[in-house]
């Protein structure tokens, strides 16, 4: 019998509608699974009880054929999603003891659907950075090494780290994540598997902690595109208690879920051939094109001229947002207190020791360019360049369905790497962050690996409210590519 | 532009964190190497441009001004550092 951790999400939905196995059974081998990879710290809180009280649940509502969509099917949780009772820290020394009492609408649909929570899972602190690097609970490894004999332990990407790596590493089914600037996409490719950021605006933001409004969306991943198109589902769709949550009916992208590109128009930017990146991820790129003629669509090559001044406008708006959220955590309402002299000695020294460097850096820069002087100068004028990137992919969308890029210009690197300097961090999100600031869906698939084994993704960009598109794009990638490759650990543990 | 010293205290300030002075330099480097490279900002001419405050276009909707929820007390005051009779409670402010 296939090992229960390495089934997809549509498999065990099978197995466990013709009671082929139970959802305690499936939820016991994640559990069981999360308990031998500990040493990737993927979770910040485990949640055994809970997951097995609400698997037999679902195994009574099989029994009584009253099974959701998503029944038995044990998920991750990003640790920035508020669930109810069980702590959520962002990854924050100022949120280490903070219990929720109410549940994010993201989770509680999931819940709906009769999917079931085995734990909280690590990320960046306050989902500010792409390694996974700044959390206060600890790096999160990524299950991949390289090939050459070489130990390094290679970063999950981030923010999203420990959702790519519990997933990577079949300690989970799927997973929650969130991006804000390629927090869902980067790291599923450098954990090779699928993660998606639909339209902003598709995913009620209610329950998530707050980092840049304006970006900030909820996503997805799982080991395969329809898994992804199966989790979207269930979590998207308006929410009165998010006031940008779009009211616009979601379609049902399972079924509409093809494959098919024939007489589909690709985009290629020709922006995105930056100089310096690195040949394997421009080979896997071109291969990606040639995946997609045979596969009958049309290439297209297109301009989206301000590419370059996407993550220079990012890392104003991202900050700016982020040192107007953050104000709230003053150790008064929630979250850490430390006392001091009198009430701002008490709000500066809480600040001090709850935040951690990035956090305290991106504070620091959104004060700055939102204080009297220079707001004009740097805020009204990322602004305005937002508006010019949005306009080039708007250009580019009246000639093409779609578009086609690398995820990220490396494979995961090792940790310490890009640490030197925030600015080199900053640059993994060069093919991310512009589709982000465009608010359009975004999807990462895996193409291929490189000399050293690593995986590569693909990120696949759609219209705004187009994921259908999206998918398919992907389904065709994914299909093309067949990417079966496995992290080391999980082949010999599968042996 | 870059953000010596004293900026950096005074931002630090504005935002309610308590930067020690032997951490004002590197701040100041890190912060300043930020700054500079965001200024490539000012190559492009945006005159004529109208700032995008939010991509969702979608327009607030007015609800009913009616009590729809609430009435959590406890709840509200379950994770406070302090609370007093009800109430989150902080240092005295006024003597």
């Amino acid at each position: 019998m296939t090992e229960l951790t390495n089934l997809t999400i549509s498999e065990a939905l099978a197995k466990l509608g013709k009671k082929e196995i139970s959802a305690t059974e499936l939820t016991q081998a994640h559990i069981t699974a999360i308990e031998k990879n500990r040493h990737l710290n993927a979770f910040i809180t485990e949640t055994p009880d809970i997951a097995l009280s609400m698997a037999k649940a679902s195994d009574e509502r099989y029994a009584k054929g009253t099974a959701g969509a998503l029944e038995g099917i044990p998920l991750g949780i990003k640790d920035l999603f508020c669930t109810k009772g069980t702590r959520t820290t962002a990854a924050s020394n100022i949120l280490n003891n903070f219990v929720p009492q109410y549940e994010s609408t993201v989770t509680s649909k999931f819940w709906k659907d009769g999917a079931l929570m085995l734990g909280k899972l690590n990320l960046d602190e306050f989902a500010m950075g792409s390694a996974n690097t700044t959390s206060h609970f600890g790096n999160v490894l990524n299950p991949w090494k390289r090939n050459n004999g070489d130990t390094t332990d290679l970063v999950p990407g981030g923010s999203s780290g420990g959702s790519s790596a519990a997933v990577a590493a079949r300690m989970v089914m799927g997973a929650t994540g969130t991006d804000t600037g390629g927090s869902i996409r980067q790291p599923a490719a450098f954990c090779g598997i699928s993660g998606i950021k639909p339209t902003y605006g598709r995913c009620s933001r209610w329950g998530v902690v707050a980092f840049a409004s304006s970006l900030d969306q909820a996503g997805v991943f799982a080991r395969n595109v329809e898994d992804c198109a199966t989790l979207l589902q269930s979590c998207a769709g308006h929410d009165p208690m998010d006031s940008t949550s779009a009211n616009l009916p979601v379609p049902d992208f399972k079924a509409l879920l093809t494959g098919s590109v024939k007489g589909m128009k690709i985009g290629i930017p020709k922006e995105y051939r930056m100089d310096g990146t690195p040949e394997e991820i421009i080979k896997i790129w071109d291969q990606g094109i040639e995946w997609m003629k045979d596969a009958g669509a049309e290439i297209v090559n297109v301009s989206l001229p301000h590419t370059e001044y996407a993550l220079p406008t990012y890392y104003i708006i991202a900050p700016a947002e982020c040192s107007s959220n953050l104000a709230r955590y003053d150790g008064v309402r929630y979250g850490l207190r430390v006392e001091g002299e009198n009430l701002i000695d008490q709000y500066e020294r809480t600040r001090a020791a709850g935040f951690g460097n990035e956090v305290k850096r991106r504070i620091m820069i959104g004060t700055y360019v939102l204080s009297a002087g220079y707001y004009d100068a740097y805020y009204v004028k990322a602004q305005k360049l937002r508006r010019l990137i949005y306009n080039d992919f708007m250009n580019a969308f009246e000639k093409v369905d779609a578009l086609l890029t690398p995820t990220a210009p490396s494979a995961a690197f090792g940790i310490g790497e890009n640490e030197d300097d925030p600015i080199k961090m900053y640059l993994n999100d060069v093919f991310t962050v512009p589709c982000s600031l465009a608010g359009l869906p975004g999807m990462s698939v895996p193409a291929g690996v490189d000399s050293l084994g690593l995986p590569l993704g693909l990120q696949i960009i759609g219209k705004p409210w187009d994921e259908v598109t999206v998918f398919n794009v992907s389904r065709a990638i994914e299909r093309a590519a067949n990417f079966t490759a496995m992290p080391a650990t999980v082949v010999s543990k599968a042996a | 532009m870059s953000m010596d010293v004293k900026t950096v205290a005074k931002v630090a300030s504005l935002a309610r964190i308590r930067v020690e002075s032997d951490e004002l330099d590197k701040y100041s480097r890190e912060l300043s190497g930020i700054l500079k490279w965001i200024e490539m900002l000012d190559n492009v001419n945006t005159d004529s441009v109208e700032p995008l405050a939010n991509v969702a276009n979608i327009e607030l909707k007015q609800r009913e001004d009616v009590v729809s929820d609430g009435n959590y007390q406890q709840a509200v005051l379950k994770n406070a550092p302090e609370s007093l009779q009800g109430y989150f409670a902080v240092p005295k402010v006024i003597e």
